[in-house]
């Protein structure tokens, strides 16, 4: 049985000591099973609060290049939902950092719902991202979901009309990830100008954490959105940065550096700080 | 019969609404739109006159007699969408499309292509109603259509190749859903065949059933009754389905819809996903598939670029499912020599995709009465896939 609530109780752990989260995303198997395990304990050492693993899919409509290459890798390394969830169920054993499964429906559906829940709390997964599946397509996953003790986390779009949020927000639990553009995943050199405004309407229909990701890429960014949502989520920056450190192998180090400093950027961001040497953002 | 989609867009298990949530908003406000131009006396009017006037339609129903008394069977009619502007059916979903798009204020039009038939008949569309236009195309079907590229380009449209995965139908979709995802404040997305989210299924259908209206009422009027049969090629679906649908509660019209085998289908080269495949999720709906044991979709051959999708619409997976259709394949083979012999048999050079639904008609015809009449779809003429016939008949032209 997953440890009901991971995800809960991360978040109130660092509602008390004043953080944001960090959530890095990272494609299950790329460049190989062996270099995600080692990045999600690496992760966790550098200041990762949950890990989001994509599962790959030969068709993933709503990302951008660098995670279609991505999870092109993953799926040639041959990380399957079985195969995940085997690493995710040996890695309970070193570490119990939520961990929340994204990806598309059609490899959870094919593996069968019912099946993929049971299996998926047996192995320690606290969290179901489907990109693919709104409210309105989910209950066939939704139920056995919560019957194992998995939270259905939803996505929330800037298209999102305020009262269609508060009834995704109803059906919720664990949290809310908001994506900050009107776009596929990737990199951005800006952030959306009315993201502020965005959360504070959220605000005003759930008290679910929110996180925000897409285009989110460096810990100027981070810090940024850091000061305005309860999470932050990185994904395309990562998997730019597997694919460049793939060859001399030493990927985990790369990624677990820019995890650090988004980290500690959004900490001092929380405190107030201007941390030195991110005087020169041109957000 | 019950009447589908539901008010969610569902043909039973199939179908639906499984995209991302940035489009979600869109789907609603497409669907609100859609239903008041149905309703609307202008919007139908402006769609018959144009339809009449710029497409050509109606298109004759006609009587092989040739090819009938050669088969020496069932008697063969073809409904000759090959006659439509733009040489396929395509345009009559892209006719009405557009139009809702002049009516939602878009002012980009976008499409994904395989063959580039759509692709050429949407930007047909947006040169007609003056709107910004870009396709998305695999970067393989660009290199083997470059053809039709040509045109799309003279039409004013910009056509950009795709190179993720397989570099085909599906991968231009999947581009065409990204594009949207990040301009779906300005942009219709104008999907060519009855697949995608709902409400696509059944807007794609009910501007196709233009085919199915025109073609019962003319077999009534040259043969005082209804047709035995119908055939027509599936991949997506929208000929068939616009042939079937308006012969849906005429339940002694057995309705035959006809896949691509490719090599075979027994072995991985062949798109025939109602015949062979498994149901999914992809693009937007829940469907057959052509997908390995776990869940990834798999790549696809036909001879007929208009027939290589690993789905199909999920409004065929329901009457599969409930039984009031057939499908079946005929291989590449096939569809050349039925191509051959239409060819010379009547005059009329049938696209690759269409001579696979002739391909079936000649198998079935001798099989069946004298009396029996049977209305197989000429989707599209042939002069497209010249090249492809040639360099497969091993002459070089």
């Amino acid at each position: 049985m997953a440890s009901a609530g991971r995800i809960k109780r991360k978040f109130r752990e660092l509602r008390a000591r004043g953080e944001a989260a960090l959530i890095p995303f990272i494609v299950a198997g790329d460049p190989d099973m062996d270099t995600t395990r080692r990045l999600v304990l690496e992760l966790e050492a550098r200041g990762a609060d949950l890990i989001e693993l994509g599962v790959p899919f030969s068709d993933p409509m709503a990302d951008g290049p660098a995670n279609q290459r991505a999870l092109a890798r993953g799926l040639g390394a041959g990380a399957s939902l079985a195969a995940i969830l085997s690493m995710v169920s040996e890695l309970r054993a070193q570490t119990q950092i939520p961990i929340i499964l994204f990806g598309y429906f059609n490899p959870i559906f094919h593996y069968g719902c019912e099946r993929l829940c049971a299996d998926a709390a047996r192995a320690g997964i606290d969290g179901i991202l489907t990109v693919d599946l709104p409210p309105e397509e989910a209950g066939e996953l939704k139920r056995p979901a919560h019957a194992n003790g998995l939270d259905i986390i939803y996505l929330l779009a800037p298209t999102t009309p305020i009262d269609r949020s508060r009834a995704i927000a109803r059906s919720a639990s664990g949290f809310l990830y908001y994506v900050s553009v009107t776009g596929v995943t990737g990199a951005r050199a800006h952030l959306d100008a009315e993201l502020g405004e965005h959360m504070r309407e959220l605000r005003s229909v759930t008290d679910l954490p929110i996180g925000v990701g897409f285009g989110i890429s460096t810990p100027e960014q981070a810090a940024e959105v850091a000061t305005m949502a309860d999470a932050v989520v990185v994904g395309s920056a990562i998997s730019l940065l597997i694919e460049a450190y793939a060859k001399s192998g030493d990927a985990a180090a790369a990624v677990g550096g820019l995890v650090g400093a988004m980290k500690d950027a959004m900490n001092s961001a929380r405190r107030g700080e201007r941390p030195p040497g991110l005087g020169n953002s041109d957000g | 019969m019950q009447n589908v989609p539901d008010s969610r867009g569902h043909f039973g298990q199939f179908g639906g609404k499984y995209v991302a949530e940035t489009l979600m908003p869109s789907l609603f406000e497409l669907e609100s739109a859609y239903k008041q131009a149905r309703r609307d006396p202008k919007f139908r009017d402006e769609l018959e006159q144009r339809s009449r006037e710029f497409v050509g339609r109606p298109t004759p129903l006609y009587l092989c007699e040739n090819l009938t008394a050669r088969l020496g069977g069932a008697k063969i009619y073809l409904k000759r969408e090959d006659l439509c502007h733009t040489g396929a059916h395509k345009v009559n979903n892209t006719l009405g499309q557009a139009l809702l798009a002049v009516r939602m204020n878009k002012s980009r039009i976008t499409a994904e292509t395989g063959a580039g038939q759509h692709g050429v008949a949407t930007a047909t569309m947006a040169a007609l109603f003056r709107r910004e236009c870009e396709v998305f195309m695999g970067s393989v079907d660009v290199e083997r259509q470059s053809l039709n590229v040509f045109r799309m380009k003279l039409l004013g449209a910009k056509v950009t190749p795709v190179e993720g995965g397989s570099k085909s139908l599906k991968d231009a979709m999947n581009e065409a859903l990204r594009d949207w995802i990040a301009t779906v404040r300005n942009t219709y997305y104008l999907i060519g065949t009855t697949a995608g989210p709902h409400p696509y299924p059944m807007i794609v259908r009910d501007f196709q059933s233009v085919i199915g209206r025109e073609a019962r009422r003319q077999v009534l009027k040259h043969e005082g009754r209804l047709p035995d049969v119908l055939v027509a090629c599936v991949n997506g679906g929208s000929n068939a389905i616009g042939l079937f649908y308006p012969f849906i509660k005429d339940t002694s019209v057995r309705m035959i819809g006809v896949e691509a085998a490719g090599l075979g289908i027994s072995g991985p080269h062949h798109a025939a996903t109602i015949t062979t495949g498994s149901v999914g999720v992809l693009h937007g709906n829940k469907t057959y598939l052509l997908q390995d044991e776990l869940g990834q979709i798999r790549e696809t051959h036909s001879i007929a670029a208009g027939l290589d999708y690993p789905g199909v619409g999920p409004e065929h997976s329901w009457l599969k499912d409930v039984g009031r259709a057939e499908y079946t394949s005929v291989t590449d083979a096939e569809a050349l020599d039925a191509l051959k012999t239409l060819s010379e048999t009547e005059g009329i050079i049938p696209a690759l995709e269409s001579a696979h639904a002739v391909a079936h008609a000649i198998k079935l015809a001798p099989q069946l009465p004298k009396e029996q009449i049977m209305i197989v779809n000429l989707s599209g003429r042939g002069d497209k896939d010249m090249q492809t016939v040639a360099r497969a008949l091993g002459v070089t032209v």
